[in-house]
C-alpha cells in the first residue's frame, strides 16, 4: 500500500516536472520568436520603441539570462504562484486571472463528470440483463459517444435555447446582473449552466453505459457465476458481485477520461461563451497572451494531477487487491 | 473507452471441421450485421469525400458563388453560408480533410504505441519500468491542452501536421494495452521456442507475438483513428486547424463564429457535426462487429 502511493506520487511528481518543463521549453525552442510576434502585433511604427518593447518582453520572460538560470527561475517564480502577467487583460497577474475564472470551469466539470459516470454506470448495469432496453442503450451509447462535444452543444443550444427559448445560450450570467453572493446570482447562474452541463454530460454519458454493459455481460458470464448459480445462489446476488468486479476498470477509465473532459470542457465553454478557462484560453490564443497559455496549462495539469490522485485513493478503497498490495498491474 | 477484449483465438469446438482462421472470419464478418453496416456507411462517406470534390466544378470550396444564408434547394444541396459559400462543397472537401486527419494521427498514434507497448510488454524489467512511466506521463498530462500550446505557437498549420501532432499525443492508451496483451503472450511454448532458436527481440516481437495479437491490432487502429477525428474538430473548432482549405471542424467553427445558430441557419451547423458523428459513430460500431467476428465467445447464439 505504501509502495503503491509511493508509485504514483512519482509518477505525478515527474509529470509535473515534465509538464513544467515543456511548459518553459515551447516559447525558447519552438520555430517561431514569440517576442518578435508581440513586438509586430503592436504595430509600433519608432524603432526606439520597438526596440523598448523588444527589451521589456525579453525581461518580462527572462530571455537575457543564461538557459540554466531561465529554467531555474521559472520553476522559482511557479513555486511562489508567479505565473508572470497577463498581457490580454494587462496588468493583471495571471494567476488572479486564472482563478477568476476557476469556479465556473470547476462547477461544470466536477457535476459532469461524476453525474456522468454514475448515471452512465447504472444504465449499462441496467441495460446488461433487459433485452429492450439494451437494444436502444446501445445504439444510442455508440451515437453519443461519437459525437464531437460542440456539435452537442451547438444542437442543445439551438433546440432548447433558440427554439425553445427554455434556457440562455451563452454567458455565465445575466449581464444585468453583478456577481456575487446573492439568491438572484446563484438562481441566475444555474440557468445559464444548464445547458453547457448538459453537452458535457450526454456526450461522456454514452461511454460509460456501454463500458458498464460491456464488463457486466463478461462477468455474467465468468465461471464464478456460473458456479454461483449452479449452486442456487439468487440472481440479484451474482448480479451484485458482477456489479462489484465490473466496476472496477470504469474507475480506472475515470482517471483515464479526466484528460479528454477538460478538451470537453474547452470547447464547450466556447461555444456557450461560459467564462471559464475554456473562454480564457481562446482569449489568449486570439491575443497571442503566451504567459495566461501557459498559466492556464499549469492549471489544467495540476488539475488532472489532483483527480488522478484522488482516483486513486477511491482505488485503494474499492479495490481489496491493491489494499493487499499487489500494487501497478491493472492492465 | 471500451473494455479490452481478449484476442487470443479460441480453439474450434471438438467434432466441428476445423476451418483456416482467415476463412472462419470471413464467413462471420460478411454475415455479422454490425460490421457490414459501420464499413459501408464509413465506405459511403469516404467516396463522397474523395470523388465528391472531383464532380464540382469549383476547386475551391470557399470561394462566393451563391445567394446569401439560403436554405437548402436543388441548386446548393445543402444551403449556403452568410457569405454565399457553397455548404456542400465545404462538406465534401471537408470529409476528405477529415479522412485524412484521421489516417495520419491514428498511424502514428498506432506505430507509437506498438513500439512502447511491445518493447515494455516483452522485455520487461527496467526498459518495462522506464516505458511505464513515460506511457503515465503522457496518460496524464492532458494533449489537448498540449495541443494548444504547441499549435499557438507554431506557424504551419496544415492537416497533415495536426495529424502528426494528434498522433504524437494519443497513443498512451493503447500502449498500456498493447504492453498488457504482449505480457500474456510472451511466456507462450511458442515465444519461448523462437528465444532458444536465438532469435533477436524485435524478430520475435514481429514474427511470434504480432501475428497473434493482428485482430486486437486492428480494431485499436480503428478506435485510434476516430479519435484522431474528435481531437481534430475540437482543434478546428478551437481556431487551430488547418490555415488553408477546409475540415468538417472549421465548418463548425465559421458557424459558430459567425452566429449560424443565432440566426437559425442550422444547415451550416448541422452537416459538418453529423459528418464527424457519422464516421466515428461508423467506426465503433464496425469496431464491435469485427469484436464479435474475431471473439467467438461474443457471437450471438
Amino acid at each position: 500500500m505504501r509502495r503503491y502511493f509511493a508509485r504514483k506520487l512519482l509518477i505525478y511528481a515527474l509529470t509535473f516536472v515534465v509538464a513544467v518543463t515543456v511548459n518553459w521549453m515551447i516559447p525558447r525552442f519552438m520555430p517561431g520568436d514569440p517576442v518578435s510576434a508581440m513586438v509586430a502585433r503592436a504595430r509600433v511604427s519608432q524603432p526606439e520603441a520597438a526596440e523598448a518593447m523588444r527589451t521589456y518582453y525579453n525581461n518580462l520572460f527572462g530571455f537575457d539570462e543564461p538557459l540554466w538560470q531561465q529554467y531555474l527561475h521559472f520553476w522559482g517564480a511557479l513555486l511562489q504562484g508567479d505565473f508572470g502577467i497577463s498581457i490580454f487583460v494587462f496588468p493583471t497577474p495571471v494567476g488572479d486571472v486564472l482563478l477568476d475564472a476557476l469556479p465556473y470551469t470547476l462547477g461544470l466539470m466536477i457535476p459532469a463528470v461524476l453525474l456522468s459516470w454514475f448515471v452512465g454506470n447504472w444504465i449499462g448495469a441496467l441495460s446488461a440483463r433487459r433485452k429492450v432496453l439494451d437494444n436502444t442503450v446501445l445504439p444510442a451509447g455508440y451515437l453519443l459517444t461519437a459525437m464531437p462535444y460542440m456539435w452537442i452543444a451547438v444542437i442543445l443550444a439551438w433546440a432548447l435555447g433558440a427554439k425553445a427559448g427554455w434556457f440562455p445560450i451563452s454567458g455565465g450570467y445575466s449581464l444585468d446582473i453583478q456577481p456575487g453572493p446573492s439568491a438572484d446570482f446563484a438562481l441566475d447562474a444555474l440557468h445559464h449552466w444548464v445547458l453547457p452541463f448538459l453537452s458535457l454530460f450526454l456526450v461522456a454519458l454514452g461511454g460509460w453505459a456501454i463500458g458498464m454493459r460491456n464488463m457486466i455481460i463478461y462477468e455474467l458470464e465468468s465461471d464464478y457465476a456460473s458456479y454461483l448459480s449452479a449452486l442456487g445462489a439468487p440472481q440479484r446476488l451474482i448480479r451484485r458481485y458482477a456489479f462489484r468486479n465490473a466496476v472496477l476498470p470504469q474507475v480506472t477509465g475515470l482517471a483515464l477520461q479526466l484528460g479528454v473532459l477538460v478538451a470537453g470542457a474547452l470547447v464547450t465553454e466556447i461555444v456557450f461563451a461560459y467564462p471559464g478557462l475554456g473562454s480564457l484560453i481562446l482569449a489568449a490564443i486570439q491575443n497571442q497572451d503566451f504567459f495566461l497559455l501557459q498559466g492556464a496549462f499549469l492549471f489544467i495539469v495540476i488539475g488532472v494531477l489532483i483527480a488522478n490522485f484522488l482516483i486513486d485513493i477511491v482505488y485503494v478503497v474499492v479495490d481489496p487487491r491493491t489494499r493487499t498490495g499487489m500494487a501497478g498491474g491493472t492492465s | 473507452m471500451s473494455t479490452l477484449p481478449d484476442p487470443a483465438p479460441e480453439a474450434p469446438t471438438a467434432g466441428a471441421p476445423v476451418a483456416k482462421p482467415g476463412r472462419e472470419s470471413l464467413h462471420y464478418a460478411v454475415r455479422n450485421p454490425k460490421l457490414i453496416i459501420g464499413v459501408s456507411l464509413v465506405a459511403v462517406l469516404l467516396a463522397v469525400g474523395v470523388i465528391g470534390p472531383m464532380l464540382l466544378d469549383n476547386g475551391n470550396p470557399n470561394e462566393y458563388v451563391g445567394p446569401q444564408a439560403s436554405a437548402p434547394d436543388g441548386t446548393y444541396w445543402m444551403g449556403t453560408t452568410t457569405f454565399g459559400q457553397d455548404v456542400y462543397a465545404q462538406f465534401v472537401h471537408g470529409l476528405r480533410a477529415t479522412f485524412l486527419v484521421g489516417v495520419v494521427g491514428g498511424a502514428i498514434a498506432a506505430v507509437i504505441a506498438m513500439l512502447v507497448g511491445f518493447l515494455a510488454g516483452y522485455r520487461g524489467g527496467v526498459t518495462d519500468e522506464i516505458l511505464n512511466m513515460l506511457t503515465n506521463v503522457v496518460l496524464v498530462i492532458p494533449a489537448l491542452a498540449v495541443l494548444l500550446i504547441i499549435n499557438a505557437y507554431m506557424g504551419v498549420r496544415s492537416v497533415a501536421v495536426q495529424g502528426l501532432f494528434i498522433g504524437l499525443t494519443s497513443w498512451p492508451w493503447a500502449a498500456r494495452a498493447i504492453r498488457a496483451q504482449t505480457f500474456s503472450l510472451r511466456t507462450r511454448e511458442f515465444v519461448d521456442l523462437a528465444r532458444l532458436s536465438g532469435s533477436g527481440t524485435w524478430r520475435i516481437v514481429f514474427r511470434e507475438i504480432a501475428p497473434n495479437m493482428s485482430s486486437y491490432l486492428f480494431m485499436m487502429f480503428i478506435l485510434l483513428f476516430g479519435g484522431s477525428i474528435l481531437i481534430a474538430s475540437s482543434l478546428d473548432f478551437i481556431g487551430l486547424g488547418p490555415t488553408e482549405g477546409v475540415s468538417l471542424g472549421l465548418m463548425l467553427q465559421s458557424a459558430q463564429q459567425w452566429s449560424a445558430l443565432q440566426l437559425g441557419m442550422w444547415w451550416w451547423f448541422v452537416p459538418p457535426g453529423a459528418g464527424i458523428t457519422a464516421i466515428v459513430g461508423a467506426l465503433y460500431v464496425a469496431n464491435v462487429g469485427l469484436d464479435e467476428v474475431f471473439n467467438p465467445k461474443l457471437r450471438e447464439s
